[in-house]
């Protein structure tokens, strides 16, 4: 488990961790915090934020050191791997603990556990991708899968998990910028062509911006009209107070959501829109790339409606009749005709076997448990799977004498991202937010549990209340984001971003802690 | 491709496969069998003795949840013994909790054999945990005068699903009960309401608040509600929601027990997060 809670984040995945782990499997968790997932673990490795690169090329010279690789695999699967192994020489076991922070050994342990295992898998969460260099983390964890042979197969594998019930479908069906319904290029004018004929209309021909783009291209005045559907960037987006700036910048912002959220109330038309997974009939897919039905249980409340009857009424109105008023298994079997790997998932299968796996080519295809496995066939099936030669690049938000402690946003089992879902149920668990310190930083600001702070960072400050938190790492310290109305993290949050994927570094930012003039404590907690 | 075991069931014969429960054979052969303590997504702990079965040339009856077939094995199910053992074991547990909020098959089952816990005594004379309801938060209710320890609850809470192991037995004798640490109250303990426990508990010792709050202003009506599958939404792990639903609003929810990804268990925020939708 490599930067992931999957505990508190990913609570039934983890029940089926756990068997393994009954059932004689080994865990290691490498996250800078001692997590609730990493007490389950047979080791911890807590690693500085943001090393994990470092922590990942240790690992594979080792493995390349003591002679574990699997040289079929890579001979016959690979490619790069001369080039790699060169490139990864400097990080011994010693450099690596001192840019990691762990022990040698720990780290020798871990690479030789994980490459003489017969089967072992690297999951990972945002501790991996909410960073600058969140595409280089991943990887750079790959290469350890192709050092070793760990993917491609049944029990071993990649595996991220996903933080949304459609995170992983909303890919599948090309809300990418990059990329139509199941993974085919925009920019490939046979894919474009195939889309063009179904949907009897032309597809512009370039990629489009991700999110991070669209708002440098607010910032130009290049992007005007915003159409905003389930998201709330004006919580969501790290240094929220920039993302606000922008969105209200926009000659037009409409927003289509279940709830009257902080973007919404910023636009110039709001369409309330029915509850996907309660009011709603259609599919979800999962990480496991399940694509399972989702159904209408209660009607939407007052003016919601369909999402999708919002859609085709504004293809209308904006001049388009063609749309007609499909329903979402004629929106699936549409589907099916473009997207192969959903080819075989007929709405009466996903129906009777309660959901199937993609790749799905054909109706008498059982769905894929593992991706990859072409890259046992000899010769291998298609590309040669590469090696990454990637760069350790600490955090961009620097630790100065001005701003010197690390702080990292983390979830909380029983709350949602910006909580617009999770604030109406009565938690018995629920804390509310507060800053957690490690004792000995507690002990030098001379502040104590309970107290209200000044939290700054280089884009503002804001109060909140400390939690002194045994175990934790000196110079670190962490906080979920569930509550913006009442502590609006993201007003200091890093605003550092991965150029290859347009990802906010939510997981590093640089601040400083004062105790208020007053030295009040908190009464009740936000 | 497993080892088939040949026995016999009822007088006919049955092969199945070699591991294989004697109850897993009777639900392969289609005969109906009671369980308390049982169930499919938990290990078996033989307690309640209500699926118990003869076996030729065994001197007791047996808990068919967790004796394994073997070859040749000679299984009755429904003997005069059987019954009358089962009838017992439903009448004594009734003596001593109200059971008049166990799941609809624990009372069809004890109508099928026409259990009569009244002939024990009366209840309120017999009754051995005599307690009041635990409300100590908002989203369960722990009423242990309706518990019959048969440590579902207990199994879920730990090994068997979510490893939180916030409850135990405690106590001996007539005192054994289900405890949090020291008796603590609920949110003070090791508790993350996943209410994991609640859905495997079949007498409503353990229930969802806003049931029993329902089902004690009267408005609960099981006949007026519809259950609707579908997919939690708070992260990419895909649960399987099974929605109650009754006058158009989310009354419970539950997750389906053969389900690969869920094995019927949910955590706090699949389980109580819906309350954004009538929000």
């Amino acid at each position: 488990m490599w930067g992931s809670n999957a505990r508190n984040a990913h609570p039934i995945f983890f029940h089926h961790a756990l068997r393994g782990v009954a059932n004689g499997a080994l865990m290691w968790t490498i996250d800078p915090r001692r997590t609730d997932t990493a007490k389950f673990a047979d080791h911890w490795l807590g690693l500085n934020v943001g090393s994990d690169i470092a922590l990942a090329h240790g690992i594979a010279r080792e493995i390349i050191a003591a002679g574990l690789t699997d040289e079929e695999f890579i001979e016959n699967a690979t490619s790069g791997f001369d080039e790699f192994a060169a490139f990864v020489e400097p990080w011994t076991l010693k450099h690596t603990s001192e840019v990691t922070g762990i022990p040698s050994g720990a780290i020798r342990d871990l690479s030789h556990a994980y490459a003489t295992a017969d089967k072992a898998q690297i999951c990972w969460t945002l501790g991996i991708t909410e960073h600058h260099t969140g595409v280089d983390n991943v990887q750079s964890l790959c290469n350890l899968a192709l050092l070793t042979g760990h993917v491609g197969r049944w029990g071993s594998g990649l595996v991220p998990l996903r933080g949304q019930n459609n995170v992983q479908g909303g890919g599948d069906m090309g809300a990418l910028p990059n990329k139509l319904t199941g993974f085919q290029d925009v920019e490939d004018d046979e894919a474009r062509a195939k889309f063009e004929a179904v949907w009897g209309c032309p597809i512009p021909p370039t990629n489009g911006w991700n999110l991070t783009e669209m708002f440098e291209a607010m910032e130009r005045d290049e992007l005007k009209a915003v159409y905003c559907i389930g998201e709330n960037p004006v919580d969501s987006e790290a240094d929220a107070k920039h993302a606000r700036a922008m969105i209200e910048r926009l000659d037009i912002l409409v927003v289509q959501d279940v709830f009257m959220t902080r973007t919404a109330e910023v636009a110039d038309v709001v369409f309330p829109a029915a509850l996907g997974w309660a009011e709603s009939d259609g599919t979800v897919t999962n990480s496991e790339r399940r694509v399972q039905r989702m159904r209408a249980a209660v009607p939407p409340p007052g003016q919601a409606r369909q999402e999708l009857e919002i859609i085709n009424d504004l293809a209308a109105a904006m001049g388009d009749e063609g749309w007609g008023a499909p329903t979402p298994e004629d929106l699936w079997e549409e589907l099916r005709k473009v997207s192969p790997m959903h080819g075989g998932m007929s709405w009466e299968r996903l129906e009777a076997e309660g959901g199937i796996q993609w790749p799905c080519p054909s109706e008498d295809h059982p769905g894929s448990p593992f991706l990859h496995g072409r890259l046992w066939e000899r010769p291998a099936g298609g590309r040669r799977a590469p090696f990454s030669c990637v760069e350790n690049r600490p955090p961009l938000d620097e630790l100065t004498d001005e701003f010197p402690l690390r702080l990292t946003t983390v979830r909380a089992l029983d709350s949602y991202n910006t909580g617009v879902q999770t604030e109406h149920f009565a938690s018995p668990i629920r804390t509310g937010e507060a800053l957690s310190i490690s004792v000995a930083d507690a002990e030098a600001l001379g502040v104590v549990d309970g107290e209200r702070v000044a939290v700054s960072s280089r884009r503002g400050t804001i109060e909140m209340t400390v939690e002194v938190e045994e175990y934790l790492a000196v110079g670190l310290c962490h906080t979920t984001f569930h509550f913006p109305e009442t502590t609006d993290i993201n007003q200091i949050t890093s605003d550092a971003v991965d150029p290859k994927a347009g990802t906010a570094e939510f997981k590093a930012a640089a601040v400083r802690v004062e105790r208020l003039a007053d030295g009040k404590l908190a009464g009740d907690r936000a | 491709m497993s080892t088939m075991v040949e026995i016999t069931l009822d007088g006919e014969s049955a092969r199945v496969p070699e591991g294989s429960t004697i109850l897993d054979a009777c639900r392969r052969k289609g005969i109906d069998t009671p369980t308390l303590c049982w169930a499919e997504n938990l290990t078996p702990v033989n307690v309640c003795r209500v699926c118990v079965v003869e076996v030729e040339g065994s001197r007791v009856l047996v808990p068919s949840c967790s004796r394994n077939v073997e070859e040749g094995m000679v299984v009755a199910t429904d003997t005069e013994r059987v019954r009358t053992s089962r009838r017992m074991v439903y009448e004594l547990l009734a003596s001593s909790v109200e059971m008049d909020r166990a799941t609809p098959e624990v009372l069809a089952w004890m109508d099928h054999y026409g259990a009569r816990p009244d002939r024990m005594g009366d209840r309120s004379e017999i009754v051995t945990q005599a307690q009041p309801v635990k409300v100590q938060d908002d989203l369960y209710v722990r009423d242990y005068e309706r518990c019959i320890l048969c440590y579902k609850c207990v199994e879920a809470c730990g090994d068997d699903a979510q490893h939180t192991y916030a409850i135990a037995t405690a106590g001996r004798g007539f005192d054994a009960h289900i405890s949090t640490e020291h008796d603590v109250s609920l949110p003070d303990s090791a508790c993350v309401y996943c209410g994991n426990c609640i859905g495997v508990c079949p007498t409503g010792a353990l229930m969802f608040k806003t049931e029993h709050d329902m089902r004690d202003a009267g408005t609960w009506d099981e006949s007026k509600q519809s259950v609707t599958t579908t997919v939690c939404s708070f992260c990419g792990v895909g649960c399987n929601l099974e929605l109650h639903v009754q006058d158009e609003r989310i009354v419970k929810v539950t997750s389906p027990a053969d389900h690969s990804v869920t094995n019927g268990h949910l955590c706090i925020k699949g389980r109580f997060g819906w309350q954004h939708a009538h929000a």
